[in-house]
């Protein structure tokens, strides 16, 4: 499956793939949520993770492939929504830690985190980036 | 329509285009004091700091997305396109730190809040509709993250060009029209089940 660009230029769907990753790990956020605060079964969100973690490196293989873009502009937009993701991100491994969440449990929402603070700048900065003057 | 905003006002060389701040750093202080006082409140199990970042954070945000959405979208909508252009391109600033700081501080505090009160607790009666409520939240948050905000960011930079796109602005704005269905029942929902919540 391939997004169109607005100039009717055949885009990779890169942001195909890290909003789908986003959902996954949104997904088995709320699942492990829904078990606090017994210790939540990793089994499914473990599923989650390693699907998210696939689309998540699609987008970045997809992305790479990718030529006549506006990297200066990626990298603009993918640097300050990745400080400001990680806060957001690091926030939430904050809460988790301090309501005792330890070992495996933690680690998986650990590595959710990261893809969450990853998909959602490489989203934006793509989108803003395949609009912007090539490099 | 297409045709209305493809003609955006074009800048000249009689008139200088103001440039856009994309992130307005004179909120970004706000922005630090919100989130700092979020952190403090959980690290302390601080519960008037935990109530009071969750509902300030969730009624500002419920509010400020049905608002929006249903206020002041379809005004916008019938305004002349200079005019439109003009207040989107103070407007959506301001929507780029606001939105992530109250839907920060409300999760963060919210989740804390159902864990002190004992409402995450399965034997409580009140565990079915929190967990709907993480459902709703999941929803909200993929629709503002994975199509609203990128959406939000490109019409920033597209209007910050010399010369601004009209037709592609009108296309990723469509963004903004075709969920905000999804968006004003999820936070219908979100207040049937806050309210549901508090009043067991």
């Amino acid at each position: 499956m391939s997004a169109i660009d607005l100039n009717g230029r055949k885009m990779p769907p890169v942001a195909w793939c890290s909003s789908a990753a986003l959902v996954l790990v949104i997904v088995g956020g709320i699942d492990l949520a829904s078990y606090a605060p017994r210790h939540a079964p990793l089994a499914f969100p473990t599923a989650l993770l390693v699907a998210a973690a696939l689309f998540t490196l699609a987008s970045l293989v997809l992305l790479s492939r990718v030529s006549d873009f506006g990297w200066s502009t990626f990298r603009t937009v993918f640097r300050w929504a990745l400080l400001a993701y990680v806060i957001v991100a690091g926030m939430i491994e904050f809460a988790f830690v301090i309501d005792h969440v330890r070992g495996p449990s933690l680690l998986v929402v650990t590595m959710m985190l990261m893809i969450f603070a990853f998909s959602v700048p490489m989203n934006i900065a793509y989108t803003t980036a395949r609009f912007a003057e090539k490099d | 329509m297409r045709d209305d905003v493809a003609t955006l006002p074009r800048p000249s060389s009689e008139s200088p285009v103001r440039r856009i701040q994309v992130v307005p750093l004179a909120g970004l202080p706000f922005v630090a004091v919100a989130l700092i006082f979020v952190a403090l409140a959980v690290g302390f199990n601080w519960r008037w700091g935990l109530m009071f970042s969750h509902v300030v954070g969730g009624g500002l945000w419920t509010g400020i997305d049905l608002f929006v959405g249903f206020v002041i979208g379809p005004i916008l909508g019938r305004l002349s396109i200079p005019a439109r252009a003009e207040f989107s391109a103070r407007f959506m600033p301001m929507m780029v730190i606001i939105m992530p700081t109250v839907v920060t501080m409300t999760l963060a505090a919210g989740f804390q809040v159902a864990r002190m009160v004992g409402n995450l607790a399965p034997s409580s009666p009140n565990h079915a509709w929190l967990i709907v409520s993480f459902c709703v939240v999941g929803v909200l948050a993929a629709v503002a993250l994975a199509i609203l905000e990128p959406a939000n960011i490109a019409v920033l930079f597209e209007m910050n060009k010399p010369v601004p796109n009209g037709e592609r602005i009108h296309k990723l704005m469509q963004r903004f029209i075709y969920t905000a269905g999804v968006t004003g029942v999820m936070q219908v929902a979100t207040l049937v089940i806050m309210t549901r919540l508090s009043s067991r």
